[in-house]
């Protein structure tokens, strides 16, 4: 398989562009990646249950 | 020392400690591929109204078990050796504490085994969502997590790959986009997996004892965030694959890396909230969460594989055209190598995928069509288009290039595998068609016998119904057949198929590490960029796609149109 990052064409000696230094950063696309779904569904998703009232 | 062998053929580089894990988890894939399977052609023989094969019991432990053992084992003892392959091969890299490897892929044994034995002793029938109160034994829920921590420390190892890749300077540039795709992957199964922890450790020590109680809609909101967002690691891998075929068969480059690395974006942040279409008819929550999960924010993951069902064609159709495939809109499709079952099975499933899978699976996550459907026997049909053709069809035939690449075996029975794809493809089509029609007519899912036929009440569905049962069925038998055909074929290979390398042995096709004398290279060549070439006017080129396109999209707004216009006639307003 050859390679052909597009991409990179801003690679050499023009400053990596923001997008592309999130694209390369596995690790912070893991910390999005799970923050989102958490904050979005989880989190929001567990509000809404807890704030249903208990049955009296 | 030499680690590394490069393959003859493909010209790919294996690490030995890299390639036994990738052989070691596919075989275990296929092993579960076979049982799921089988138990699969239970389940659809026994909604077939007039066969009826299983009586109750057996029919809740049957789907119990070909659900797990296809919606979970199946695919992510796959999607590992996906990962070990996009990380190591591609990236020419060692893998990351291979030893460690082995402990995760020992946990996922152990964990899937004790799961299995939980099914087969008949007290944990809970099928695939498990939800509570149904109570299964303690070791089913002992048994997915440890699966679960297995599979996590496979996430991690790729990721430690990826560090060491960089570290290494094995590659120039930004990491390969089928190895970015697999890194979507481990995102998506990273949330996943701790969704699952979150709420299975719990049910665990609810199971025990130790726990009085858990809240139903708590377990149901949390648990699909593990339900759901696992076949979103499907939806990644598969992708990924579909653009490492692309490229393999025709050395097809993507028509631009950076839209296919946003469109790989919004999967990472968007793909695991339609989690949600699962809970639009549950009370608890608001109508905001339903609606910006289901609708907002998942519309961006569908834009997302609308690109990569634009972006994958559209560089084959340009790679076909440069070899001189001109005429007219679809000579280039026209001309493709039909007969090879990586290239069809990619096809195939690219095609199921989007036309079936995506838009039924936009319609019923919208909250107001989804009441039509919900948990009616849509949804199966549904799940069968996005991961039954959707993954496991590109899965095998990504296979098929893998076992003379990885595994050093030739397939055997060319014939069977030229026309496996097309089977399987055309049995789970059949399949998936009746059981959205059926569930449009209100057929329910997971259920035994929709004659009704000891109850006390009732109750006769429309003969449309159950003339798509019976229909539906068939196509079952058909993707049976060819499911079958593929593990044959695929474990004759292993077993049967001549060695296109001395050093591989019967041992080898399953983990073992082939002869000592294979490995000859220390240190593979750095991966170098490929010249850059002006790609600004693709859109162009690919009409055959652009028409491909506008026919999806034709498509996408009739049928919701129709399923609108449905609503409307059974639930009049005013």
């Amino acid at each position: 398989m050859q390679r052909n990052d597009n991409q990179s064409a801003t690679q050499g000696d023009e400053p990596i562009p923001p997008m592309q230094q999130l694209l390369d950063n596995p690790f912070m696309l893991v910390f999005i990646g799970v923050l989102f779904p958490t904050v979005f569904y989880i989190l929001w998703g567990i509000m809404e249950i807890i704030s249903i009232p208990a049955v009296k | 020392m030499a680690m590394f062998r490069q393959c003859p053929d493909s010209g790919l580089f294996f690490h030995k400690s890299a390639e036994s894990l990738m052989k070691a988890h596919a075989v275990l894939g296929v092993v579960y591929l076979l049982i799921g399977g089988v138990l699969g052609l239970l389940v659809a023989l026994t909604r077939m109204p007039s066969l009826h094969v299983l009586n109750a019991e057996d029919f809740y432990l049957a789907l119990s078990i070909h659900g797990t053992a296809i919606l979970i084992f199946w695919i992510i003892f796959f999607e590992m050796a996906v990962l070990y392959f996009a990380a190591s091969t591609l990236l020419r890299c060692r893998p990351a504490t291979p030893g460690i490897g082995w402990i995760g892929f020992l946990l996922m044994v152990i964990g899937s085994t004790l799961v299995m034995v939980a099914f087969f002793r008949g007290n944990s029938s809970v099928m695939f969502t498990s939800y509570v109160p149904m109570p299964a034994e303690p070791i089913f829920y002992l048994g997915l997590i440890l699966f679960a921590v297995g599979a996590l420390i496979g996430c991690f190892i790729f990721l430690g790959t990826l560090v060491i890749a960089k570290k290494e300077n094995t590659y120039d540039g930004s990491i390969p986009l089928v190895t970015f795709g697999a890194l979507t992957a481990t995102v998506i199964a990273i949330f996943t997996i701790a969704s699952g922890a979150v709420i299975l450790i719990p049910t665990l020590l609810w199971s025990l004892g130790f726990i009085n109680h858990i809240d139903p809609l708590m377990y149901r909101t949390i648990w699909w965030a593990l339900g759901h967002s696992s076949q979103q690691i499907n939806v990644s891998a598969h992708v990924a694959i579909w653009y490492a075929i692309a490229a393999i068969i025709f050395g097809a480059k993507p028509m631009s890396e950076k839209v296919s690395r946003t469109a790989f974006l919004l999967y990472i942040l968007f793909l695991q909230l339609a989690s949600a279409h699962h809970i639009l008819a549950d009370p608890g929550v608001s109508s905001t969460w339903k609606v910006f999960n289901t609708s907002y924010a998942m519309y961006l993951a569908v834009l997302a594989s609308m690109i990569h069902g634009l972006t994958v064609p559209g560089c084959i159709e340009i790679a076909q055209r440069k070899k001189g495939f001109n005429n007219g809109l679809f000579e280039w499709l026209q001309k493709a190598p039909w007969a090879n079952p990586v290239f069809s099975g990619m096809f195939i499933s690219l095609i199921i995928f989007g036309f079936i899978g995506g838009i039924t699976g936009v319609v019923m996550g919208t909250e107001q069509i989804n009441l039509i459907i919900h948990n009616t026997i849509f949804v199966p049909g549904h799940f069968h288009a996005t991961v039954a053709v959707g993954t496991t069809l590109a899965f095998m035939a990504i296979t098929y290039f893998l076992i003379p690449v990885l595994f050093r075996r030739q397939l055997i029975w060319p014939n069977a595998c030229k026309w496996q794809p097309y089977i399987f493809g055309g049995g789970m089509l059949i399949l998936s068609l009746l059981l959205l029609g059926a569930g449009t007519l209100g057929v329910p899912r997971r259920h035994w016998d929709i004659n009704f036929s000891d109850a006390a009440l009732q109750f006769q569905y429309a003969g449309t119904a159950i003339t798509m049962m019976g229909i539906a069925g068939l196509g079952g038998l058909m993707a049976a057949v060819g499911g079958a055909m593929f593990c044959l074929i695929a474990v004759g290979s292993l077993v049967f198929g001549k060695r296109l390398d001395p050093g591989a042995s019967l041992f080898s096709s399953f983990g073992f590490p082939m002869a000592a004398s294979c490995y000859n290279i220390e240190r593979p060549g750095k991966l170098e960029l490929a010249p850059i070439e002006q790609t600004g006017d693709s859109g162009v080129q690919a009409k055959g796609t652009f028409v491909l396109a506008l026919v999806f999209l034709a498509s996408f707004v009739v049928y919701f149109f129709i399923n609108a216009k449905y609503l409307s006639s059974i639930w009049p307003m005013g």
